[in-house]
């Protein structure tokens, strides 16, 4: 079975070194998971290219371009998600935030996230801890224990591919022990809520179940 | 098939002129645009409900009612009626009223309302809307229903011995729809008891629209009210005609760029493309509109929205001319020349529903359950 793990960038320039972290975290994790005899493909999303698309969604009460829900429904659909950021004024950017707002908030739960950030100096480097940890936090999502953030100079560092290395082994460990090769127990899993991607409608329960209490 | 306009009842300032219509001028122009419904052969007008500014249609039924008296057969409906932070003794007895009033030429639509604040003022919580909607209609249901209601639910004060007056025109209540955006309940709600279910079809694009409908007419069926396809289904739209698409779009693209919902957003042309918004000519109009059925199903009622984003009375009354002299006309003959002859046309009206006789399943509350008490009946009889 080949996992799927979608790539989140938020990088504004070409080329970003936020789309550079990123690659270098595919990478990793492809080649942990093949270690372990698994497939991975990888899927990029740019948040760049949907920067129109998330402002006209913003600002018409919630009508997504047909390339906003294919994306909406290919993160939900992942098996894990890279999620990589720059730092804007203490915080992932903007436009990142407004793409995990048009997410359901549904879409990510129980799923493995790696988060990533890249800034130009290290004295950011709690921006992964104080808000990328968080919101995904709240979102449900399993957020591994090693994020990495890049700062400018670390890309010339072997300290940089050491955290990389240990992340994907994470992200790898993740993706593969949360398919199927685990013995479901007796009890009902509450863990286990649906990940939806907010592009179909919610299931509805039957009538009777809505009026019951409410017929007078 | 049933064609008219929705209003929302927003004063917004026009954008062209930076001219805010008083409340005074906006309550007049609304009625000036619901008489010139009927006299360019519309056959319905439906006003919204808002108790916060920059609103000004808080009291829909007094507002029906003169539009009535100066009108002979336009049918008069709501965009929607909150059924949430409404009593619904209230909408009981207001719209029975003015069902004698008017003649019978009345429906009324089902809508939760979603500004939050409003629900505080009138003792509810947002968080309770469907519970609400659920509670308040079915209650709704038995006051026009029951000679005497005794009745404890769970969000208003118990009924005991209650009766409703005036009692329904005729013994026969109006016709109810329910509109929802987006929430499955509703259209379920709307299948449950029977009645129409209306897609506002603004502000998403035309397959949310459809799964909801769709959903709507499954469980339509589900509950034994007739086929999936014979379900009454009405759509909402939003156009601006013009001689030409480039001059349709010159002169509304200035109002759309800073309409209350959506201004400052999308471009006027990916919102068309994303939305049933239609800003052109008759023709690409009628043809976008017929496009509608292919996706939504054979459908009995059609309202546009033409008076809002600060658009001047005079050129709404002008949209009005366009759209029912030249629009209406050939959407009705093309709608007809497409159902196949075992959906109805028209959603039901007072007329209809008389007819239909009081033994109709449209006088029981919980028509579903009447299908219930049939199958054993029979069980027990064979």
């Amino acid at each position: 079975m080949t996992r799927t793990i979608v790539v989140l960038t938020a990088g504004l320039t070409v080329p970003s070194s936020t789309r550079l972290l990123g690659d270098q975290l595919a990478d990793a994790v492809s080649a942990a998971v093949g270690s372990r005899g698994e497939a991975v493909s990888f899927e990029y999303v740019e948040v760049r290219e949907l920067a129109q698309d998330l402002a006209g969604y913003m600002t018409s009460g919630g009508v997504a371009t047909p390339r906003l829900a294919a994306v909406r429904e290919q993160i939900s659909a992942a098996d894990g998600l890279i999620a990589v950021t720059p730092v804007f004024s203490a915080s992932y950017s903007g436009l990142f935030k407004m793409l995990i707002d048009a997410l359901d908030t549904d879409a990510l739960n129980g799923m493995p996230v790696l988060i990533a950030a890249t800034a130009g100096t290290a004295r950011h480097s709690l921006v992964l801890d104080h808000a990328m940890r968080p919101l995904f936090s709240y979102l449900r999502a399993v957020v591994l224990p090693t994020g990495v953030f890049a700062a400018t100079e670390d890309f010339g560092s072997t300290g940089l591919s050491d955290r990389v290395a240990r992340a994907a082994a994470e992200l790898a460990n993740a993706v593969v022990v949360s398919g199927s090769d685990h013995v479901a127990g007796f009890a009902p899993d509450p863990t286990a809520r649906r990940r939806t991607s907010g592009n179909d409608l919610a299931p509805v329960a039957d009538f009777a179940e809505l009026l019951r209490g409410h017929s007078g | 098939m049933q064609f008219g306009i929705f209003s929302v009842g927003d004063i917004t300032p026009d954008p062209t002129t930076g001219v805010t219509p008083s409340e005074g001028e906006r309550i007049e122009s609304m009625t000036r645009i619901a008489l010139k419904a009927e006299e360019v052969g519309l056959d319905v007008f439906a006003t919204g409900e808002h108790h916060n500014p920059p609103f000004t249609v808080s009291s829909p039924t007094t507002h029906l009612a003169y539009i009535a008296a100066k009108t002979e057969k336009l049918q008069l409906s709501t965009s929607t009626t909150l059924i949430t932070t409404n009593d619904p003794v209230k909408i009981a007895e207001d719209y029975a009223f003015l069902q004698h009033l008017s003649g019978g030429r009345i429906d009324l639509m089902m809508g939760r309302g979603n500004t939050g604040p409003v629900y505080p003022w009138f003792g509810k919580d947002i968080k309770d809307g469907i519970k609400l909607a659920i509670e308040n209609y079915h209650l709704l249901r038995k006051l026009w229903r029951e000679p005497v209601v005794n009745w404890q639910g769970q969000f208003r004060t118990p009924l005991q011995g209650y009766t409703s007056t005036p009692a329904p025109l005729d013994g026969t209540p109006p016709f109810v729809w329910h509109g929802s955006i987006r929430s499955p309940e509703i259209a379920e709600q709307a299948a449950y008891y029977g009645d129409g279910f209306f897609h506002n079809h603004i502000f998403w694009g035309p397959d949310h629209a459809a799964k909801m409908v769709r959903l709507y007419r499954q469980r339509f069926e589900h509950y034994g009210h007739g086929a999936a396809d014979q379900a009454i289904v009405g759509l909402g739209g939003q156009v601006f005609l013009g001689a030409t698409e480039a001059e349709a779009k010159k002169q509304f693209r200035p109002y759309f760029d800073n309409a209350p919902v959506y201004g400052h957003g999308p471009s006027l042309e990916d919102f068309s493309a994303a939305t049933p918004l239609t800003v052109g000519t008759p023709e690409q109009v009628i043809e976008r509109t017929l496009g509608f059925a292919d996706y939504a199903g054979d459908y009995q009622r059609q309202l546009f929205l033409i008076d809002h984003a600060g658009l001047p009375t005079e050129v709404v009354l002008e949209q009005l001319e366009i759209l029912g002299r030249e629009v209406v006309p050939v959407l009705r003959a093309e709608f007809d020349r497409r159902r196949p002859a075992h959906v109805p046309s028209d959603p039901p009206t007072h007329t209809s529903l008389v007819a239909a006789g009081p033994e109709a399943r449209h006088h029981l509350v919980e028509p579903a359950k009447a299908d219930d008490t049939a199958t054993v009946t029979e069980g027990a009889q064979s």
